[in-house]
Formats: structure tokens, C-alpha cells, sequence
């Protein structure tokens, strides 16, 4: 019988939810590292008893943690994040050149086919590996260095990024997301990237179809179709189907199509979801109500999935990393909100259940489906 | 024996109480008594100081003997009293919060 384990990062600790594959009754472990920030935590897809957890702190700085037993029992790898040679500058706030400096993990994604070794996006935006199971970090820098980062400015969120995607099909093929500056693409491992942000119109940034400077929030890949990518951006939902050569607005009749989440049915890869936010200015989901959007025709066209989500006085937001699919069929949908609450749905979306309502804020739900 | 007294995330990260004990050789400095600790505590490493520049982390402060030691050289002698145990240092993480 197959069960699901949900690995949640809050920003006081995290928190593993497991049930079996009815996902009817739920068991919730932790808080495990109470009192830090869990930016993520996620399972190899190759064992999925290894997890590597991503631990921030304003005041004690970056810690890595690993797991062997499926987040029964952890221990602390390396958490050296040293940028290769001098880091050139990026753009800050006001324009004026500033010093690539390590903050953060704000991602973590292990390899297809190897559970010693773990790609991490961090803040100020770049690209690291590591081989011996967290133990050491290396900089991948064709990213960092790319000849347009040192135009890259922060969000508000920071120069982070925050999304990791390797081509199931071609692992050399690997997609990143970097807030502020858009979406790239490597088809050598990390070596060398592109931008691809072709079709990508943003009106808050001076040339609204700049090569770079697109504040993408998240994308999202169906691994049976992986040259279909769907992106929520700041505003806009979008879809590609040629990896990212050009991408086209599917935002339909969203009622809103700022957001931050995005992601595909496990079975379905035509079907999308996103949960819509009022606003950049009002991280908050709109009216007061709850809403997952899901498309079944690969965007353009939506329905609100509300049934078991709160429809009044509902003020939270949803982050960019706090959605994530089960791979039973059918479909699993997770998504966790600032306000603390866990929501699962067992039937692809079509009703929804609270697992947990009252964790600190959520800031990244990661479902590992387990034989 | 010298006394260190960690903040609560720290001592989650290293599986301690709020008090460790550390044997240091020679004549304990800020620098030789974090460097101890680092080696007790592996798990601390850049959590209380930059791991390469071995700079204090801004956010926290080093007390003893109702002083503020954060911004004296780590070269300098500790205090007598917290080398001989009598007084601990304390690794305090700055207020914040509401």
C-alpha cells in the first residue's frame, strides 16, 4: 500500500505530514529545528528517505541539514556557500553596483538519479551542487556570471532563486527562475545558460520585453511533457512548449493572475493549478476567499475549486514554493498559506480538507509519494 | 573550565542545554574560546561568526562580566572571571520581534 509524506518548511520550524494513501487521516511530526526558518525541505527522488532541509536565520546565518530516515532524525551537513573567484556586482535598490553576497537557500533540488548529489538556488541568485549528500557545496557560476547579472536588481523578496528543474528526459537540460531577473536554461548541467524570456511582457520593468528583469515567480514542469512548462509571474500565468524558446499568456479568465504558486497534475499534464492573489501590492488572496484555480486544457480556461476552502474573512497568502502534487492516483494537491494552514485535496482538486490549521506561516509544502 | 551560555536556536542546532563547557588551551582569547566551540560543536560552524572570515555574525552580541565584548578585539585576554568558570560568556542573539 502506498502512503504520502508532506514535508513542510514554516518559518519556525518543519513539519512532516503523513498519512497513507486514502489521505484521510493525517500524522504530524515536528516541529522539527524549532525556531528556524525552513525555507525548504525535499526528498531524492532516487531514496526517498533522504531529505536535505534548508535552515535560515537572520542571526545565526545558513544551516543544511540532511535525513536518512525520512525526517525521523537529522544531521548537519555543510553549510560553506563560497561564490567562485570575486563576486562581481549586481543591481541594488537604487541602481548602484553591489557585491554578489550569499544569504540563503532558498531551493533545494536533488538529482534524478543520484541521492548523494543536490542542486541549491540561493540568494543573491546562483547555482550550487553538491556531490557527497550536502556534506560540501560547489558554485556552478555560468549562471551567476552571466553577462546580463550584473544588471540583475532584487524584488522585495530579494535576489533569490528559487526554482530548480531538471529535464527527466535530458538531465543536462536544467531550467532556474531567479526573482527580478527571469527564467534561464542550461543544456550542459549548469555550465553555461540563456535567458528565456521571450514572449514575457512586464509593464513594471522599463522595456516591458527586456531580455532579462522578468520577476518570475515559480514554474512548473509535467515530467512526461517536459518541453510544456507553465510559469506564474508576478502577473501572468504562462505556458511554453518548445523549453522556453517563447512563451504565451494563459491567464483566461483568472479573476486575478498575480500569484505565486504554480503547478501540473501527477497523471494529467494539461492539468494546471495556480492560486491566484489579489495584487503586488496586497499579498492576499482576493474577496476573502480561498480559491485554487485548476485548468484541465493547459491554461486560458478556469474553474475556482472551492469546496472545504474558506469562502469568507480569508486574508493569507500562498508561496511560491508552498504547492506541490502526490503521485497516487488520483492526484494529490498541497498548498500551505501564511496563515499556518496545511490543505490537501485527494481528488485532483475537486474538494479540499485542512491537514493542519495552526502552524507558523508556510514556506514550502513538498509531497513525496512512498511505496 | 570556561562557561558559554547559547542562545535557544543554537542550542537546538548543537543539542545542548543553554550552558556548555569548553576547556581552553593557553590564554583564552574570544577567538580561542569560539574556535573551541567550533570544534565541540561542529554544527555551530558560521552560525555565531562568518565561517571564513571568522567576523561576528551582526546579529549577535558577546557578553561578560556586565560587559559588552562584541566589538573588542578577539586577540584580547577573556576576562579572569570567565576563565576561571567563576562568570560565563554569553552569546546573545540580538532583540528584535514584536
Amino acid at each position: 500500500m502506498s502512503s504520502v509524506r508532506v514535508l513542510v518548511g514554516t518559518r519556525k520550524g518543519a513539519f512532516v505530514l503523513s498519512s497513507d494513501e486514502s489521505r484521510r487521516e493525517w500524522k504530524v511530526d515536528g516541529p522539527h529545528f524549532a525556531g528556524w526558518e525552513i525555507y525548504h525541505v525535499k526528498g531524492s527522488p532516487v531514496d526517498p528517505d533522504r531529505l536535505y532541509a534548508s535552515q535560515s536565520s537572520s542571526w545565526f546565518g545558513q544551516v543544511m541539514h540532511r535525513s536518512e530516515d525520512g525526517g525521523k532524525t537529522w544531521e548537519t551537513v555543510g553549510n560553506q556557500f563560497q561564490y567562485e573567484g570575486t563576486p562581481g556586482p549586481h543591481k541594488w535598490y537604487d541602481g548602484s553596483p553591489h557585491p554578489y553576497e550569499f544569504k540563503r537557500v532558498w531551493h533545494l533540488e536533488p538529482s534524478l538519479d543520484d541521492a548523494d548529489t543536490v542542486y541549491a538556488g540561493v540568494e543573491d541568485a546562483s547555482l550550487f551542487i553538491s556531490k557527497d549528500a550536502g556534506a560540501s557545496w560547489s558554485e556552478l557560476p555560468g549562471l551567476r556570471t552571466h553577462k546580463t547579472s550584473t544588471d540583475w536588481a532584487p524584488g522585495a523578496g530579494g535576489l533569490c532563486l528559487h526554482t530548480i528543474i531538471i529535464d527527466p528526459s535530458n538531465h543536462d537540460r536544467i531550467y532556474a527562475a531567479i526573482s527580478s531577473a527571469g527564467a534561464f536554461r542550461s543544456d550542459d548541467a549548469g555550465q553555461t545558460w540563456r535567458p528565456i524570456n521571450r514572449g514575457l511582457r512586464s509593464e513594471y520593468i522599463p522595456d516591458p520585453d527586456a531580455e532579462t528583469g522578468h520577476c518570475v515567480h515559480r514554474i512548473a514542469m509535467h515530467p512526461s511533457q517536459p518541453n510544456v512548462l507553465y510559469m506564474q509571474k508576478h502577473w501572468d500565468v504562462l505556458r511554453t512548449d518548445d523549453a522556453g524558446e517563447s512563451w504565451h499568456e494563459i491567464s483566461g479568465n483568472l479573476p486575478t493572475d498575480f500569484g505565486f504558486v504554480i503547478d501540473v497534475h501527477a497523471q494529467d499534464p494539461k492539468t494546471v493549478y495556480v492560486l491566484p492573489i489579489t495584487s503586488d501590492q496586497y499579498h492576499v488572496v482576493p474577496d476573502g476567499k480561498l480559491r485554487v484555480y485548476r485548468s484541465k486544457s493547459g491554461g486560458d480556461e478556469w474553474e475556482a475549486l472551492t469546496k472545504g476552502l474558506p469562502q469568507k474573512d480569508c486574508y493569507v497568502n500562498v508561496l511560491r514554493d508552498a504547492m506541490s502534487v502526490d503521485g497516487l492516483d488520483p492526484c494529490g494537491v498541497y498548498f500551505g498559506t501564511t496563515g499556518g494552514q496545511v490543505y490537501g485535496s485527494a481528488n485532483s482538486g475537486d474538494s479540499w480538507e485542512p491537514i493542519v490549521r495552526d502552524l507558523p506561516a508556510v514556506l514550502s509544502v513538498e509531497a513525496q509519494t512512498l511505496p | 573550565m570556561i562557561h558559554v551560555s547559547l542562545p535557544g536556536n543554537l542550542q537546538t542546532l548543537a543539542g545542548t542545554g543553554r550552558m556548555v563547557e569548553l576547556e581552553v588551551s593557553g590564554a583564552p582569547t574570544q577567538r580561542s574560546l569560539l574556535d573551541a566551540l567550533e570544534v565541540k560543536y561542529p554544527a555551530l560552524l558560521g552560525t555565531i561568526r562568518d565561517a571564513t572570515t571568522k567576523k561576528r555574525r551582526p546579529l549577535l552580541r558577546f557578553y561578560a562580566c556586565e560587559e559588552d565584548l562584541s566589538d573588542v578585539s578577539p586577540d584580547d585576554p577573556l576576562p579572569a572571571p570567565v576563565v576561571t568558570g567563576t562568570e560565563p560568556y554569553i552569546i546573545l542573539g540580538a532583540i528584535a520581534g514584536g
